[in-house]
């Protein structure tokens, strides 16, 4: 006797969107065993971590505020991995979204032109876009490996960002610390719900998502784009450009993921540091597969992948474990929905 | 006596490649089966993390490798068990193990941040290690440096030479013909599989026990990726995988001697950090702009899932 797949008829719609439930309620059974093995009361991490974080109106402020750039990168990166595009570099494109956004606050800090946030976002996606332009144009142009180039390129940026804020951008009376000045006020987005750090760029991930609703369902490029992931022959057949669908693809993730960034150092850090993103543009994959890459989904995995940063916070905090839990629950949430959806096409049988 | 520079180069080059060599073969045979695992850098994170802590603990080397060995094939099981008995995307699977891995290591390796270990005594080979500016180079290393030159003969050997080995290559080319000839498609490409993440553990080992020795987090430093870039620059074959290494290693170093030779250069610490990632980057540019030389080489079912029902 041996447990076997068979292949479903037809795959199946309902386990489509019942895998990513069966994939969170594996992660927090198993998370509640790792917590049992670190010598913690399973119910008590559950609580500490998952509980915990959302009691109140600020906790929930921090929770939309930690999923806005989740949301935005993971958005931008469905356009793509719809067309089997493999943008994994979107770190690096947050990270130069916040150098070009962050850099125009600096150069016109203190001037109060209602202009300076919007030419800021701009700036963001433009820094974002060029930088995923890169992997977009190697694979166009010279058909490198987009997975490869594009990761090389976060660690490039993270080391831009780190010699901008030792060097020519640090604050010159910061105390030597590694970062830049701290925005105007002018150049900070505005806060949406008083008492906390929640900021106008919810809305624009919202609009984003809306955007992305539009262009993947309701665009003849977007449907084009799907086709080519599906099925590259067919797309190929059809006339559809391969080398278009890498810059759609690329684009959209580095102009979303460069938005990302802006809203983090226009947002929550005020400035640049080394230390703008704990790793959103690498979570953001998961949000957008655990979100089955449509907008909707990405929303609320968004919103749960927020809350394990939080956990993660917490975990620290009250049961003085490495912050880095949240990283092993992230990957975890990854791993079971991949599992989960052979459930799709395929269901179990005993063999004799 | 004093080695010369050329020679210190030299040496240097050899070690910093020789996780990369380790690594990238042990991708290179996992690639040959048709399964392209994305997961070496969290692969090597485990591993150094395990031998790490093992080494700490017991003060031996040896189970230390072991260690990040028996860490690597763990979690290239888990790799395996979602890419090929679950049949999930395997470009998916790799990402989620890399940033499983990076994360796990993280956390299992906090209580060791800011520990050292001894640092090892090499094994001098007889007369070798003599010849001038040559001996020091390449035959005054720990023992996994000559372990990388062993790998790679058998790599070249069992690909090329053994029965086993055709089999693997014709699972990576052909699976529904080997499956029909009554080959276990799934069971030789899970071997493959581990074979690889053992090799990407102990590569992450040797950074951790001898090459640093201790462990920070994120010290892998996408050595796991630039490894996969290799096994693209040496189009699946296994003697260009140590050039390929020895000249990533190079571009490794050549940070640490400008720095360290007292050269007045108007150039950031951080550009000469950037080095290997933009000459991966660019070597691999080189390398994919011939597509008939990639579609040639690589695996034909290479990330394909592949169901022996259908």
């Amino acid at each position: 006797m041996w447990l076997k797949f068979e292949q479903r008829p037809e795959p199946s719609r309902a386990m489509r969107y019942l895998s990513p439930l069966l994939a969170v309620a594996l992660m927090v059974a198993s998370g509640m065993i790792l917590f049992h093995l670190l010598g913690k009361s399973p119910t008590e991490g559950f609580k500490v971590f998952f509980l915990n974080p959302i009691q109140d109106k600020y906790g929930i402020a921090e929770l939309f505020l930690k999923a806005t750039p989740l949301m935005l990168c993971a958005v931008g990166l469905a356009v793509g991995f719809r067309g089997n595009i493999w943008n994994i570099g979107a770190e690096g494109q947050l990270l130069m979204g916040a150098v070009a956004g962050g850099g125009l606050a600096l150069h016109f800090h203190g001037s109060a032109s209602p202009l300076l946030l919007p030419s800021m976002i701009a700036a963001g996606a433009l820094g974002g876009m060029v930088w995923a332009a890169i992997p977009a144009f190697l694979k166009t142009r010279f058909n490198a490996n987009e997975i490869l180039t594009s990761l090389m390129l976060v660690y490039i940026a993270e080391l831009l960002v780190s010699w901008l804020v030792h060097g020519p951008w640090m604050d010159p009376d910061g105390f030597n610390f590694p970062q830049t000045r701290l925005f105007h006020e002018k150049a900070i987005l505005p806060i949406i719900l008083q008492g906390t750090r929640l900021n106008a760029a919810l809305f624009i991930a919202i609009g984003a998502l809306v955007a992305g609703w539009i262009f993947m369902n309701r665009s003849f490029a977007g449907y084009q784009m799907k086709v080519a992931g599906q099925a590259e022959n067919a797309g190929r057949y059809a006339g559809f450009s391969a080398r278009r669908t890498v810059w759609i693809g690329m684009l959209a993730g580095g102009a979303m993921a460069g938005i990302a960034g802006v809203s983090e150092v226009a947002g929550p850090v005020g400035q640049i540091t080394e230390h703008i993103s704990p790793g959103y543009g690498f979570a953001a994959m998961i949000v957008a597969f655990v979100g089955r890459l449509e907008p909707a989904g990405i929303f609320l995995s968004g919103l749960l992948m927020a809350l394990l940063y939080m956990g993660g916070e917490q975990a620290q905090q009250y049961l003085a474990l490495p912050y880095s839990i949240s990283k092993v629950f992230q990957g975890l949430l990854l791993f079971f929905l991949l599992c989960s959806d052979v459930f799709i096409t395929h269901r179990l049988r005993w063999k004799k | 006596m004093q080695p010369s520079l050329l020679s210190s180069i030299l040496f240097a080059t050899v070690v910093a490649g020789t996780p990369l060599v380790i690594t990238a073969l042990g991708e290179l045979v996992t690639e040959k089966s048709g399964v392209l695992n994305l997961g070496a850098e969290g692969i090597m994170s485990m591993g150094a993390v395990a031998a790490f802590a093992v080494t700490l603990h017991t003060g031996s080397p040896l189970l230390g490798v072991l260690a990040g060995l028996g860490a690597g094939m763990a979690m290239s099981l888990i790799f395996a068990v979602a890419s090929l008995t679950f049949m999930a995307n395997q470009v998916a699977s790799g990402l989620a193990l890399s940033i499983f891995g990076v994360g796990l290591s993280a956390f299992i390796g906090k209580p060791y941040e800011s520990q050292a270990l001894p640092s090892r005594a090499t094994w001098d080979i007889p007369l070798l290690h003599r010849i001038p500016v040559l001996g020091h180079a390449f035959f005054e290393h720990q023992a996994l440096v000559y372990f990388s030159w062993i790998l790679l003969a058998a790599v070249a050997w069992f690909l090329y030479r053994s029965r086993t080995g055709l089999v693997l290559r014709a699972v990576g080319e052909a699976p529904a013909a080997a499956h029909a000839v009554g080959y276990k498609v799934v069971r030789i490409r899970y071997m493959a599989v581990l074979f690889g993440g053992a090799m990407a553990g102990i590569g992450g080992a040797f950074l951790s026990v001898f090459y640093t020795p201790l462990w920070v987090e994120g010290m892998v430093a996408g050595r796991g990726w630039i490894s996969l870039a290799l096994v693209v620059f040496a189009t699946w074959r296994p003697a260009r995988v140590l050039v390929g290494a020895y000249l990533f290693g190079g571009a490794m170093i050549t940070q640490m001697f400008v720095q360290g030779s007292g050269m007045h250069l108007s150039v950031p610490s951080q550009f000469l950090s950037a080095l290997p990632y933009a000459a991966t980057i660019i070597v691999l540019v080189l390398i994919s702009h011939n597509r008939a030389t990639i579609r040639l080489n690589s695996p034909a079912s290479l990330g394909q899932p592949f169901s022996p029902e259908a």
